[in-house]
């Protein structure tokens, strides 16, 4: 009975989004308050209808109903609760209504959290989210349906693919669809203040905790995507740049470029065009993203079931939401207000250069992920794109903005003089040079990578913190949430810096041959395996080798690497065992038996910092939600003391 | 089943998508879950350096979208030993990398070579940049004058 | 005004890109081989029932064939087997298996169940010959001219649409070989 139940429910919540796209829309157009006032309902009850088809998903995973193909597909007898759970979302359809009640989810807190915000505004953005709602529905219904029945069903069902059944799995998608989705809402406040043709800076203002949130969450999605591949594939990997990758990590760029071309709109006024258009630009990719990771279009690792059918469907889709917008822009923007003026160096200058460079990235990544698609539509046969490209023109690319970004937060709004600037960081940037140097010679590193890592980390660290220091001093009340945010997320690209660089300089690799009671010494540790043991779990069996780690005299670890056989499926599987570290993760994978001797082939990695690259992102991103949290985002009237109070440490002049 | 027979069923497994679509939700590089490891004796670090630089850089033709260095289908192990064997041989690196497309094409190469069809790839960013860095020129200059 | 339509502009050719590109994406998935009109490599391979005997290029120049890669282990080669019986009753040339990769017992345990297609066996234990060939994958069927140049090469499964065009080709090879 469920899926009916969650078939009907997700209908219900079309109607209900049907509704929601249209009548709030026309009072809003003829000044109704009654239909207006409709929004907030239509998104609360879509929400519930949306809620009610999820848990009828979960509930038939519980419960075992191979009658639904979906779950016939994705679950089984063995497989533990948790994992039933989470396999709603384990693949394409449920996936899509995770999607979908997060965007419900997101409906709901606008509808919950504007009261600040004048009616007829929050009825434009909440219809246009419906717009988006019922697109995504008929999507599910019409190509997706999770709920569809094969009748008989089958007596067990298939697997969940193994590499999900994993805690990384667990959180990975609702946070990157959190962020992916979230940018609907940046969006639905664009096209609201596009159609309403009011004054820019109020509602750039309100929609500016709202894709702070969701950029957060899109970062803490993606470093926890990087995380789960880093220990689950068994490459000790961070970082693919495969179209999966890609399609999450250039709405990221376009949403950086956003939130910042957002404080410059909303407090001078400038750019205000621009801000649209990277309104609707991160939600298209975020849209683009989804069309690439569903369609097949691109071969990737990781590719949901290729149906070319649901890859028109959403280009379809697209080209409704973005081609609309973007005719809306094409007739609204100019109209759109310019703000007020600034000279060369100024904080505007210097948010402009930032949009400049993360807008190129964003573009290039793309280009990148999509050029084997071109070369083929020119008929110049095929090639690949990969991480040689992407890393080399990212960085290319984004050294100019490291040395560049603890500048930004000294510079004054409208102008300012660039000694004066400097100036206060000359300290910093001195003191991160020999700090940098000293931590180099202190861990015998001298290559390019590492040694400029290490400079720049610093800088970003240093800069941040100085910015931090100087406006706590100057200001009697402390530093504001959004200059709190700003700081940890700045000083967090430094962290970041710094662990992607050590592991990208200064990974140990080695396949090693050993057989039990063995020992190999490898960059200072000695790894022994005692035993090759069989050990097993709920639904699979594994060669397990119990290693030892020595470090001196001392032993530090003791790491059992697995090779699992999942019984339903029969995909092997090596499951690493990770020693993780501040400054180091040791990281052990198995591989073949050799032979009949015993011997195996193991993999050993030592992994310089490298919890550093998270550990740089979660600080990123909770700068964002912190900065998010502010309050002055929610006051119902500019207060003339903002301006001043952004600038820095700066009183008004 | 042997565990070769695994990676080189992966490409029958994408016929199979064609068949069974919606069997094969979520496909994750199936050939790849257990990753490649073989302990080659190396003479030297450079040759080791050289040797996870060229596997790095190769494609696995068989596999979704890895690298000969992290897949573990059978054809790529039989590669990564061609790229071995011809690195004891003391052939550049660059011989070896025309081995590959030579058979392969230049599907293999994830850094795609600088040529005319390649222009755009390599050249666009830069190009963009430029366009950004003068656009955004253009704006202060406008702007500088309603100061 | 202009200038603000350029982000529709830039989206339309995206989504025409796309569009494109979304119907040719099941070319994309196969590696074009860059060896198709270059010479088939050299080589000298086992056979599969007598392991002593050895074939070259040289023993096969002269008449075009049909070269049928494939593996006991390798599943789409029974989904495609009762074409590749037909290619070697119906063909007009010579029909030649590349068991790759394969355990010789296993193979000829295969053949047992399922019948030799082929005229003409050669083995590839290691995959060496199968790497010059650009072989990535089973099945494979490469169609070789009588200089011994190869001009067709189908990657997969051979089905009905398939086996006609392998036929036609089949054809002319024999007729260009012929006149």
């Amino acid at each position: 009975m469920s899926a009916e139940l969650g078939q009907i429910s997700l209908i219900l919540a079309l109607v209900l989004a049907a509704l929601l796209s249209v009548l709030p829309m026309i009072g809003a157009q003829r000044n109704n308050e009654a239909l207006m006032k409709l929004a907030p309902s239509l998104a609360i009850g879509q929400f519930v209808f949306l809620a009610g088809a999820f848990a009828a998903l979960a509930w038939a995973f519980l419960q075992h109903d191979f009658t639904v193909t979906y779950v016939a597909m994705h679950s089984n007898l063995l497989l533990p609760w948790y994992y039933r759970l989470t396999a709603v979302w384990g693949s394409h359809e449920g996936s899509l209504l995770l999607w979908m009640l997060l965007l419900g989810g997101w409906m709901l807190a606008v509808a919950a959290f504007s009261r600040s915000v004048p009616r007829i505004f929050t009825a434009r953005v909440l219809s246009v989210m419906g717009m988006v709602s019922v697109g995504f529905l008929l999507f599910i219904l019409f190509t997706s349906n999770p709920f569809e029945r094969i009748l008989p069903g089958p007596i067990d069902g298939r697997d969940l693919n193994p590499l999900l059944q994993d805690v990384g799995m667990i959180f990975h998608p609702p946070l990157l669809y959190m962020g992916y989705v979230g940018f609907a809402v940046a969006f639905a406040f664009a096209i609201a203040g596009l159609i309403g043709g009011r004054v820019e800076r109020d509602w750039v203002r309100w929609s500016r905790p709202w894709t702070l949130a969701a950029w957060a969450f899109l970062t803490f999605g993606i470093a926890l995507g990087s995380w789960w591949a880093y220990y689950e594939l068994g490459w000790g990997g961070w970082w693919f740049w495969d179209p999966v990758e890609n399609a999450s990590f250039i709405p990221w760029l376009i949403g950086t470029a956003l939130i910042h071309s957002q404080a410059v709109t909303e407090k001078r006024g400038a750019f205000p065009a621009w801000t649209v258009l990277l309104s609707i630009a991160a939600f298209s990719m975020s849209l683009l993203g989804t069309f690439l990771v569903r369609s097949g279009v691109l071969t990737s690792v990781h590719a949901f079931a290729n149906d070319p059918e649901r890859g028109l469907f959403i280009l379809a889709f697209m080209a409704v939401v973005t081609g609309g917008a973007l005719t809306l822009y094409a007739l609204r923007a100019p109209r759109i207000m310019t703000g007020e003026g600034f000279d060369w160096i100024s904080r505007e200058s210097a948010l402009l250069l930032n949009n400049v460079f993360f807008t190129v990235s964003a573009a290039m990544v793309l280009l990148g992920t999509l050029y084997p698609l071109i070369i083929d539509f020119m008929g110049w046969g095929q090639i690949s794109v990969g991480p040689p490209y992407f890393g080399a023109m990212f960085i290319l690319l984004m050294t100019p903005v490291v040395l560049l970004l603890p500048l930004g937060p000294f510079t004054r709004w409208k102008r300012d003089g660039f000694m004066r600037i400097l100036q206060p960081l000359a300290v910093t940037a001195a003191i991160s040079i020999v700090a940098a140097l000293l931590v180099c010679a202190w861990l015998g590193t001298w290559s390019l990578r590492a040694v400029s890592g290490w400079i720049g980390g610093f800088w970003l660290i240093g800069g941040a913190l100085a910015y931090a220091v100087r406006t706590a001093r100057a200001s009697r009340s402390g530093l504001a949430r959004h200059q709190w945010g700003m700081t940890l997320a700045h000083a967090g690209v430094g962290v970041f810096l710094i662990g992607a660089a050590m592991v990208e300089a200064h990974t140990f690799e080695r396949d090693i041959r050993i057989a039990p009671g063995e020992t190999v010494e490898a960059a200072g540790y000695r790894f022994t395996l005692h035993e090759v043991a069989q050990v097993k779990g709920p639904n699979w069996r594994a060669d397990e080798a119990r290693f030892s780690i020595h470090k001196g005299e001392r032993e530090i670890a003791r790491m059992n690497p697995q090779k699992r056989l999942y019984h339903r499926g029969g995909q092997t599987m090596t499951q690493v065992a990770l020693k993780p570290g501040v400054f180091r993760d040791l990281y052990i994978a198995m591989g073949e038996e050799l032979g009949a001797s015993g011997a195996w082939s193991v993999r050993l990695h030592i992994k310089p910092f490298v919890r550093w690259i998270w550990g740089g992102a979660v600080l990123i991103g909770l700068g964002g939600l912190i900065a998010a949290s502010d309050r002055r985002y929610r006051q119902q009237r500019r207060q003339r003391a903002d301006a001043s109070l952004a600038s820095g440490a700066e009183a008004p002049a | 089943m042997k565990t070769r027979v695994q990676g080189s069923g992966f490409r029958f497994q994408g016929w199979l998508r064609v068949a069974l679509a919606p069997l094969l939700a979520l496909w994750l590089a199936a050939g790849a879950v257990a990753s490649a490891i073989e302990p080659y004796e190396f003479e030297s670090e450079l040759q080791r350096q050289r040797f996870k630089a060229l596997a790095e850089e190769l494609r696995c033709t068989v596999c979704q979208n890895q690298s000969l260095a992290d897949s573990d289908a059978p054809l790529a192990q039989d590669l990564r030993d061609e790229v071995f064997r011809m690195l004891q041989g003391n052939r550049s690196d660059q011989e070896i990398r025309n081995f590959m497309v030579e058979r392969y094409g230049n599907y293999v190469l994830y850094r795609p070579p600088v040529a005319a069809h390649t222009l755009l790839l390599w050249g666009g960013p830069i190009v963009l940049l430029i366009i950004g860095l003068v656009a955004a020129v253009i704006v202060i200059r406008k702007r500088r004058s309603a100061l | 005004m202009i200038r603000m339509l350029i982000p529709l502009g830039v989206f339309l050719a995206l989504l025409a890109l796309l569009i494109a590109g979304l119907q040719t994406s099941e070319n994309r998935k196969l590696v074009q081989s860059p060896l198709i009109g270059k010479p088939m490599p050299d080589f000298s391979l086992p056979g599969l029932y007598d392991p002593e005997s050895t074939t070259s290029r040289a023993d096969l120049l002269g008449e075009p064939f049909i070269l049928n890669v494939w593996g006991s282990w390798c599943w789409a080669c029974r989904v495609e087997h009762p074409f590749v019986e037909r290619l070697g009753n119906e063909a007009p040339i010579a029909l030649v298996g590349f068991n790759w990769k394969d355990e010789r017992e296993d193979a000829l345990a295969w053949i047992d169940q399922f019948g030799d297609a082929w005229d003409r066996h050669l083995v590839d234990f290691e995959g060496k010959v199968a790497i010059d060939l650009g072989v990535y994958g089973a099945p494979e069927t490469f169609l070789v001219d009588h200089e011994g140049v190869i001009r067709h090469k189908h990657i997969g499964p051979i089905d009905a649409n398939v086996f006609q065009d392998l036929m036609r080709r089949a054809m002319e090879l024999k007729a260009e070989a012929e006149s």
